[in-house]
């Protein structure tokens, strides 16, 4: 059934059990909104000279976007910036593939369960929330913005 | 072909909508509840449509030929048939525009830039509500800003109405504006209007109107209404896109400057200055939408042949249904009023923890189109604590079967995220 190509069980089980979930200590600070569903993330980025210490968040929004912002908790943490960055590129790849690719798992893991919301593309915003906070985070965090006052 | 009494033959009047009865992708029959975004389109203003271009099309006002002249009295008598039904003193009264949002932001406009005494200025209150469409919101924060001006506003109650009980307070004697909406999109709450048109007109302040959900349900009598302004779009009334009106009382709009200039809305032009057409011309720059306001016309000709009063009774009848089978469905939680008084078709609500888009996806699925999201209106989320909601809206062609399989489909919902 389509809606379960879209909804899988990966997604769901990040949606009720989301992982690193929590604002925390930070470099950056960012706060995103998708503005045609009110989704919302509040993103920090912790870096560790050149590796990502941390990413923590807040938000609130559907469950792929939260989905989503559990999987890049898992899949970017610990990782070098140029490592994660082809992370960050491969997701948005897969994204932007209206259901044209299926994604490499070995670099995307669990990311790859998204494949079925890129054919939706009213979804695919939301997929996208918290990896576009990320990139922005990091960005801020690399050129040393002070951390914001939590919204 | 359709019939004039109070109770509405909706298999009649569906089959005169050809989406109505579409199969989906998934195989499943499209059960439309997103009229609040925009309605459908009956055969006869498609039909319009087409004829207006296959053998009318020609700009307006200006040509001796043929097809001008018939062009020009199609796009004239639109005007009328929207005079008419808004029981409008004069034809002249009438300004077509592109949508509400057009509609509401040539009065902020207007008033940025008039004389006194309509002039807003660093030294005016101007007064909306806290259920407005972004449409009557960001309009008056503009003018706020750019003038000085103050900006007030309702609040609301727990049950999804305004809070009037400090009326004098928010309503002074420096107000120069009170724009607020007559239906809400979000909550379907139906205003008091005589209460504020009351006040306002105590105190010398304008009223402005936003009829967007209010013109397609009921019967709009702009002279009833003692409103300065009144605004609406033809979308959701049965007509295409791109054509929305402003009613405006004729002394104001002859004495409130245009705002924007170009063709059509001038008398003479030199290259130091120019004089301006007389209202409605005066407001409407350049090539109007002349394609859709004959089907702005058509529509308004299909809706009076069902009868607004018989359109407004059969809605409600499908909301008191509708809000007694939605409260039969756990976790479920209506966001407005919880009963059909003083209350449009358009019903939102939240489903214990599981996010609108969720729901909303789950609904598709099913066939069913609803609306998710905060609707253009973010504040009334704010206000009750919610990030979005889910909305149903109901129309002349819908039915208590639709309202069934949206219930059913709550349930489905339910049991795929519980």
């Amino acid at each position: 059934m389509k809606l379960d190509s879209m909804y899988q069980d990966i997604i769901l089980d990040h949606y009720k059990h989301p992982h690193g979930r929590g604002l925390r200590d930070g470099d950056a600070e960012v706060h995103h909104v998708n503005p045609t569903c009110g989704d919302e993330i509040t993103l920090r980025v912790k870096l560790d000279g050149n590796v990502l210490a941390d990413v923590s968040y807040e938000g609130q929004g559907c469950s792929i976007s939260q989905a989503s912002a559990s999987v890049l908790n898992d899949l970017l943490v610990g990782k070098e910036l140029g490592e994660a960055q082809q992370i960050q590129e491969a997701f948005l790849e897969l994204m932007q593939s209206k259901g044209q690719m299926e994604g490499d798992e070995e670099v995307l893991e669990d990311a790859i369960a998204f494949a079925g919301v890129s054919k939706y593309p009213a979804r695919v915003k939301c997929a996208l929330l918290s990896w576009m906070a990320w990139k922005d985070a990091t960005a801020q965090a690399l050129a040393g913005a002070p951390v914001k006052e939590s919204a | 072909m359709i019939p004039t009494s109070r109770t509405l033959d909706v298999d009649a009047i569906r089959k005169d909508f050809p989406v109505l009865s579409r199969i989906l992708p998934n195989g499943k029959p499209l059960v439309y509840l997103d009229n609040a975004a925009t309605s459908q389109k009956p055969r006869q203003v498609l039909d319009a449509l087409t004829a207006y271009y296959e053998l009318h099309n020609a700009n307006v006002h200006r040509g001796v030929h043929t097809l001008a002249e018939e062009a020009t009295a199609l796009y004239e008598g639109a005007r009328d048939a929207v005079a008419s039904f808004i029981n409008a003193p004069s034809r002249d009264e009438v300004v077509f525009t592109k949508n509400a949002s057009e509609s509401l932001n040539l009065v902020a406009n207007m008033l940025g830039w008039a004389e006194e005494p309509y002039k807003v200025d660093a030294d005016s209150e101007i007064v909306i509500t806290e259920m407005e469409h972004h449409s009557n919101i960001v309009p008056w924060q503009l003018l706020a800003q750019r003038t000085g001006a103050k900006l007030k506003w309702f609040g609301l109650t727990d049950d999804g109405r305004l809070d009037l009980s400090h009326i004098d307070e928010i309503i002074t004697e420096k107000t120069k504006v009170v724009s607020f909406v007559l239906v809400s999109n979000i909550l379907g709450t139906v205003n008091p209007v005589e209460a504020i048109v009351r006040r306002a007109q105590d105190v010398g302040a304008l009223v402005v109107i936003d009829a967007s959900q209010a013109a397609p349900h009921m019967v709009l009598d702009v002279q009833a209404l003692e409103a300065d302004f009144v605004a609406f779009t033809g979308h959701k009334m049965l007509a295409p896109t791109g054509i929305g009106v402003l009613w405006g009382r004729q002394e104001l709009l002859e004495d409130l400057p245009p705002f924007l200039g170009g063709g059509e809305m001038i008398e003479t032009v030199s290259m130091q200055s120019s004089t301006y057409a007389p209202a409605p011309h005066k407001f409407e720059a350049g090539t109007p939408p002349i394609a859709q306001a004959v089907g702005l016309g058509a529509a308004i000709e299909y809706l009076n042949g069902v009868g607004m009063d018989a359109i407004w009774a059969h809605e409600h009848r499908i909301t008191e249904y509708a809000l007694q089978r939605l409260q039969e469905v756990p976790d479920l939680r209506i966001i407005g009023p919880t009963t059909a008084e003083d209350r449009a078709a358009a019903i939102s609500f939240t489903l214990g923890d599981i996010h609108p888009h969720d729901v909303g996806q789950v609904l598709d699925e099913q066939g069913i189109a609803v609306r998710v999201g905060h609707h253009c209106a973010r504040p009334v989320c704010l206000r009750y604590g919610i990030p979005a909601t889910t909305r149903a809206s109901f129309y002349l062609y819908s039915t208590e079967a639709e309202v069934d399989a949206l219930i059913d489909g709550l349930h489905h919902v339910r049991a795929f995220f519980g």
